[in-house]
């Protein structure tokens, strides 16, 4: 039962790691209906200038750069490339986001190289002992800072003018402009906003009982995908579900691998692609996305 | 048929507390205006003015170019892939042509699109938020007032969502939603479109009240004998150009309108209106007060 508890904080704390880079996608995706492969990146380089400048200037100011590179990096996208991007298609755009993350990552794990570097965070290898569960400090800071952010944002999606000016462009992009919304302004902030979530993401994969941040963290950023699906991708109820279930069935299916061994290695990893398709099959549009079949 | 003719009668025609700054409420002036979506000319040499304060309509059969000189208007053909290929659109004398939707807006002209286009997901209270993204904080409360005095309903459905309303308060929450910017001109387009008969003539009421306030009002409407009852002067377009034009009465009392659009046989002159050898005032009034009166009876 210890164990099952402890992989159940694990999973939970992950997943909710997870549910903060679901929300980047659909924060993307409900301003501008673009499914953003640029994620990945964003989170590989938010998490690199932390790695480079926390010895220089310490942790916590190398985090606030990096969440600052990060939402800079995803600006620059936006402002650089999507928008001049002339096309009919958001399945084009959606292409050309995979190119634009081939370039950044190519450039970032060339930087990398084969090191892994660490992120100086100041939690270290402490664990906290509650009864019978042990849990990695990281772990629950993790949480707390992932739950405090989502909290946040759906305030700010229900209350604030941002948040407002959001989900009018989500449902009718046309009318919004009518009624004086910027555009512009709503799809640069979602890209700026997204690539903030992720490096604060990046800063908690890479931390304890992870070894630091290497070329393969990108590759987390790919869960979080599954997540932002099987939630409904333009849900951000939806990202925060989704971020659990990814993060509680990985760690499940990773701690009880031995006796799963009749499923073979590495289920961990895949299982979060297996719980996408099954939910999809019963639930086309997510658990908690809009029923529409124009949609991605 | 086409060309200018008659008397300008601009101004609001009942009395209302004006909210509008009347010195802000100058003319839109449309000149020359080519619009083309690819290589499909939607619109032609199309001259069109609102004098501040007035009421303008633009008439015409489905696929005239009524919605799409909204659009011309309010800077959003770009999201049908059109744009404007010659001609001018000017508002308070600085120019409108090329300039983004939301700029529009700022400048005091805000359009509620056809078909409502409630941001049904969303509740009153946010959809009537949503309608002053545009302007200064301070603005949206004064505005909000007069929204929810002009439309009390939309103050009970409040918290409602925008979706389950009825096609008629959509219709207010959409006219209430525009004004929540503080319009200087209103551009309404087919306000009426699938309404009862007496929502049609609460609507049109509310669009007379709205005039009285101050705000000028280009109205496009398939209901001409509405449009022509609100309107001081009136447009009506074919096939992209404008084939008539003239002070609103004028127009209602033409036998082609009548026949065309009013749905009535000819039963006066053939001359035409808009042509510089029109009737004289005291010829064209008889007809022109009487058809006032029956439009002004039909949309009661």
């Amino acid at each position: 039962m210890a164990v099952f508890l402890e992989l159940l904080v694990n999973g939970i704390s992950v997943g909710a790691v997870y549910a903060l880079i679901a929300l980047g996608f659909v924060v993307i995706f409900k301003a501008t209906e673009v499914v953003n492969f640029t994620h990945a990146s964003l989170l590989l380089a938010g998490g690199y200038v932390i790695a480079r400048l926390h010895p220089l200037i310490g942790f916590w100011a190398a985090l606030a750069a990096g969440i600052a590179a990060a939402a800079l990096v995803g600006a620059l996208v936006e402002f650089l490339i999507l928008r001049r991007a002339h096309v009919g298609s958001r399945g084009v755009l959606a292409i050309v986001t995979i190119g634009v993350d081939i370039l950044l990552t190519t450039e970032l794990t060339r930087r990398i190289g084969t090191e892994v570097l660490a992120l100086g965070d100041p939690w270290g290898d402490r664990v906290l002992r509650l009864g019978p569960v042990t849990v990695a400090e990281t772990r629950v800071v993790a949480l707390a800072v992932a739950a405090a952010l989502i909290v946040a944002f759906l305030l700010a999606f229900k209350f604030t003018g941002w948040g407002v000016a959001m989900r009018a462009t989500a449902e009718d992009a046309e009318t919004a402009a009518l009624m004086g919304v910027r555009l512009g302004r709503v799809s640069l902030s979602a890209w700026a906003v997204a690539g903030a979530l992720a490096a604060v993401a990046a800063m908690f994969l890479c931390v304890f009982p992870t070894p630091g941040l290497d070329r393969g963290t990108a590759a987390a950023a790919m869960k979080a995908f599954p997540a932002a699906i099987l939630g409904g991708l333009d849900s951000t109820t939806g990202a925060l579900a989704g971020g659990l279930i990814v993060g509680v069935t990985e760690t499940l299916m990773s701690g009880y691998q031995s006796e799963l061994a009749f499923l073979g290695r590495g289920i961990g990893d895949a299982a979060p692609f297996l719980v996408m398709i099954v939910i999809l099959l019963l639930r086309p549009s997510g658990l908690f996305g809009t029923k529409e079949p124009a949609r991605v | 048929m086409s060309g200018e003719a008659g008397p300008e009668t601009g101004g609001p025609r009942s009395e209302g507390p004006r909210i509008t700054d009347p010195e802000k409420t100058v003319g839109l002036e449309i000149r020359g205006l080519e619009v083309r979506y690819g290589p499909v000319r939607a619109l032609r040499g199309v001259h069109l003015s609102v004098p501040g304060g007035a009421v303008a309509a633009v008439l015409g059969a489905n696929g005239a170019g009524k919605t799409t000189l909204l659009r011309a208007v309010s800077g959003t053909l770009r999201f049908h892939r059109g744009a404007i290929t010659s001609g001018t659109v000017a508002f308070g004398g600085s120019r409108l042509d090329g300039v983004p939707a939301a700029a529009v807006v700022r400048r005091g002209v805000v359009q509620v699109p056809e078909g409502r286009r409630v941001f049904a997901r969303m509740t009153v209270a946010e959809n009537l938020r949503a309608g002053a993204l545009g302007v200064p904080g301070r603005l949206a409360a004064t505005a909000r007032e007069r929204v929810l005095d002009l439309f009390p309903v939309l103050a009970e459905r409040a918290h409602q969502r925008a979706g389950l309303l009825s096609g008629g308060e959509q219709q207010m929450l959409a006219i209430g939603r525009a004004l929540m910017a503080g319009p200087s001109l209103l551009l309404l387009d087919e306000p009426t479109l699938g309404l009862a008969p007496l929502m049609a003539a609460r609507i049109a009421d509310t669009v007379r009240q709205i005039n009285a306030q101050g705000t000028s009002v280009l109205l496009v409407e398939q209901n001409a004998a509405m449009a022509l009852a609100l309107a001081e002067r009136a447009y009506v377009l074919e096939v992209g150009e404008v084939a008539l034009s003239g002070p609103a009465a004028d127009l209602a009392a033409s036998d082609e309108v009548r026949r065309r659009y009013l749905g009535v046989g000819a039963t006066h002159s053939d001359r035409p209106v808009g042509t510089d050898s029109g009737p004289t005032p005291e010829e064209h009034e008889r007809p022109a007060r009487h058809e006032r009166t029956r439009l002004a009876r039909w949309t009661a």
